[in-house]
């Protein structure tokens, strides 16, 4: 399938194994990624605070240039940050087609407008939605037995609820759940995994936002977690980039490697943990990797 | 309608007697549209006269009977058994009391050491604009309707009970004492906006100690949204008041704004040093930010070796090609140059497709137009123009 694929910032910036990843684990599920390099930041939230309108005229922007992909079924994203801001975005757009036209009055100048309606997922929503668990499961060639895997979902992919489309039909706050069982890994439930990663505030309160990573990253240790993986380059960014300063607030050593959602799929679609950047994390992920053979397992 | 079996399992708790906390299992009958709250009352009058619960109004009207139901915050009035059941583990009904304040006993906790506390932290309360007129005050109709979203709030403590900020900062002022401090700083008769404002953002604990992760909206049974209420209070605080706060938050908001209009992406190795030291070129060289990035050193050495970030792009940026940054800039310029924001309030209009939906609070039956004129304000941000003039 053909998608208009929206990186994000972080990912091509201080995560950039995530954008990475995607790029080597897309040809194996059939996705084309047609990057959307013109579109700009969501905001993240912090536009949106600042100044509501611009926050929408600029995602407007960014959907407006996915409509216009030729073929593209739908808008994809890897960034739960990006998929909170935007749909907030979108849901405003959508829901006053007066709105929607002075907005597009200010995208005019580029020849540019947004039609309601877009359909913007995260790969996680793709995985299940679009490409479906069968077929994913199908495609495993070097299942994730024994792994023992803490889903982090991060706060904007699962609320508010009716905003993400959350609902029996659609129960999006499971599915990190599923993509491991899929993949042949062992969920592990524990506190903190639809909590906040912390991030937002780590510029405000250093040691509020940092208390909440330890805090999950432990709660993920005591339930006897290998890893985590999250669908969020900002919670990776609090959970890993910032493990050791998190350790030190927590008053614990915690060594959790912390997965990108592409890197946990890569992995069970045969792709080496090298090819996938693991090698760059900040917590390096040795106890899950046996390294010279790529094998995915449990530490000894 | 029949009566069926429910099975409610509570957590029992009474810190006097000195035992630890413990499950308690009994099974009720009551049709199933009826109420956990009816549930629980039922448990309390045929099995146990000792479980412990707070309730009044039986209607969701006044707050009292907040708990948790199999984890997510709730009124137990307002939840129906056929409901909660849906989401039982192993068919057992679970019923806690809420989080992040003191239990007194089994589902009632300390509304006063907390949730009260935090409340009369804002002045809740309208401190009149001088001279008070002779009759009633005169105030724009919208900036009365903007308030009614915060006024709809009916204390129930169900958002500070799962308050994340809260739970690692117990300090934190919280979404329910933050939205009723809106209630005040949105309202025209009100006569300390900016002492309000001043006096939040400084707080360590204020506005920009919430983390933004949206439990607070997902847990209000009436909509208040509280989040969005506390992003409005930054809104105002820096954007009209332009109020530099000691917690970086102003620093942060202009840095990450800018960085986005002169990058067209965010710029990770920009913002933070600007949000601690300054939102220019030049806020490295602070002395706030060159202690921040001093104690985040290792981290950083760590990273560049790892490859984790590629060192040019850390000293230049990722930039978008020269057509779309001056598109985007467009759009700054456009945007931030009309002399009010413009904001779509969705509690207040309703979209388009559901304009029939209760939540639409429109009291006059003529619901404002969004878009309707490029400078008009549809729902007023209670801006300092706004307030001077009103």
């Amino acid at each position: 399938m053909k998608v208009a694929y929206w990186p994000g910032c972080v990912s091509r910036g201080f995560t950039p194994e995530l954008h990475g990843s995607m790029a080597k684990v897309a040809p194996l599920l059939d996705i084309e990624l047609v990057e959307l390099d013109r579109a700009c930041c969501t905001g993240a939230g912090v536009i949106a605070e600042h100044n509501q309108e611009l926050a929408d005229t600029l995602n407007a922007r960014t959907f407006a240039l996915a409509q216009q992909v030729e073929d593209a079924e739908l808008m994809m994203n890897i960034c739960s940050t990006c998929q909170g801001a935007q749909s907030e975005c979108q849901e405003r757009l959508d829901a006053s087609a007066s709105y929607r036209e002075h907005i597009n009055q200010t995208l005019a100048s580029e020849g540019l407008s947004y039609e309601r309606g877009l359909t913007n997922k995260n790969f996680l929503w793709l995985l299940v939605e679009e490409i479906g668990l069968a077929e994913l499961r199908s495609r495993v060639v070097r299942p994730l037995s024994g792994l023992r895997v803490g889903p982090f979902y991060g706060c904007y992919i699962v609320r508010p609820r009716r905003r993400l489309g959350i609902d029996e039909a659609h129960p999006r706050d499971e599915y990190l759940h599923r993509v491991i069982e899929a993949l042949g890994g062992t969920v592990i439930e524990y506190a903190g995994m639809r909590k906040c990663c912390g991030f937002p505030i780590i510029t405000m309160n250093k040691e509020a936002s940092l208390r909440q990573a330890g805090l999950h990253l432990g709660d993920a240790l005591d339930a006897q977690a290998d890893c985590l993986v999250t669908p969020c380059p900002l919670c990776h960014l609090n959970l890993d980039l910032q493990q050791p300063l998190a350790e030190r607030v927590v008053g614990r050593e915690l060594q959790m490697p912390v997965l990108h959602l592409p890197q946990l799929v890569g992995l069970a679609l045969g792709l080496e943990p090298k090819e996938l950047g693991m090698g760059r994390h900040i917590v390096r992920p040795t106890s899950v990797i046996d390294w010279s053979t790529s094998v995915v397992g449990a530490a000894a | 309608m029949s009566v069926e079996q429910f099975k409610l399992r509570m957590r029992r708790y009474n810190p006097e007697s000195g035992d630890a906390p413990y499950w308690d299992e009994h099974t009720v009958e009551l049709e199933p549209h009826r109420s956990v709250l009816e549930g629980i009352l039922q448990a309390r009058d045929r099995f146990d006269g000792s479980i412990g619960i707070r309730c009044s109004c039986r209607q969701a009207i006044c707050g009292s009977c907040g708990v948790r139901i199999n984890g997510e915050p709730a009124l137990a009035c307002h939840t129906h058994l056929e409901a909660a059941v849906r989401g039982a583990r192993e068919g057992a009904i679970e019923i806690e009391p809420m989080g992040n304040m003191p239990v007194i006993k089994d589902l009632i906790v300390d509304m006063d050491a907390v949730h009260w506390t935090k409340v009369r932290r804002v002045t809740p309360w309208l401190i009149n604009k001088q001279p008070v007129p002779e009759r009633e005050y005169l105030v724009d109709h919208d900036s009365m309707v903007d308030v009614t979203q915060t006024m709809a709030c009916i204390q129930c403590g169900a958002c500070v009970s799962d308050c994340l900020a809260m739970e690692v900062d117990p300090g934190f002022i919280g979404p329910a004492a933050l939205a009723k401090a809106y209630r005040f700083v949105g309202d025209p008769r009100d006569d300390r906006q900016f002492e309000r404002l001043n006096d939040l953002a400084q707080d360590p604990q204020g506005i920009f100690d919430c983390t933004h992760c949206f439990r607070c909206v997902e847990a209000c049974p009436k909509d208040v949204d509280p989040m969005g209420q506390i992003m409005r209070l930054r809104r105002i605080a820096t954007s009209d008041y332009q109020i530099v706060d000691r917690n970086n938050g102003r620093r942060h908001e202009a840095a990450f704004t800018t960085l986005v209009r002169d990058y067209g992406l965010n710029h990770e190795a920009e913002l933070l040093p600007r949000s601690y030291g300054g939102n220019s070129w030049f806020g490295k060289f602070a002395p706030a930010a060159g202690k921040e990035l001093l104690s985040s050193l290792p981290v950083i050495v760590k990273g560049l070796l790892r490859g984790k970030f590629n060192p040019k792009t850390a000293i230049f940026g990722h930039k978008l090609r020269k057509q779309d940054l001056d598109a985007v800039r467009a759009i700054y310029e456009k945007v931030e140059g009309r002399e009010r924001r413009y904001e779509l309030n969705l509690y207040v209009t309703g979209s388009d497709e559901d304009a029939e939906a209760p939540d639409a609070k429109s009291e006059t039956g003529t619901p404002s137009e969004p878009g309707a004129t490029n400078e008009q304000v549809p729902i007023a941000s209670g801006g300092a123009e706004e307030s001077a003039g009103a």
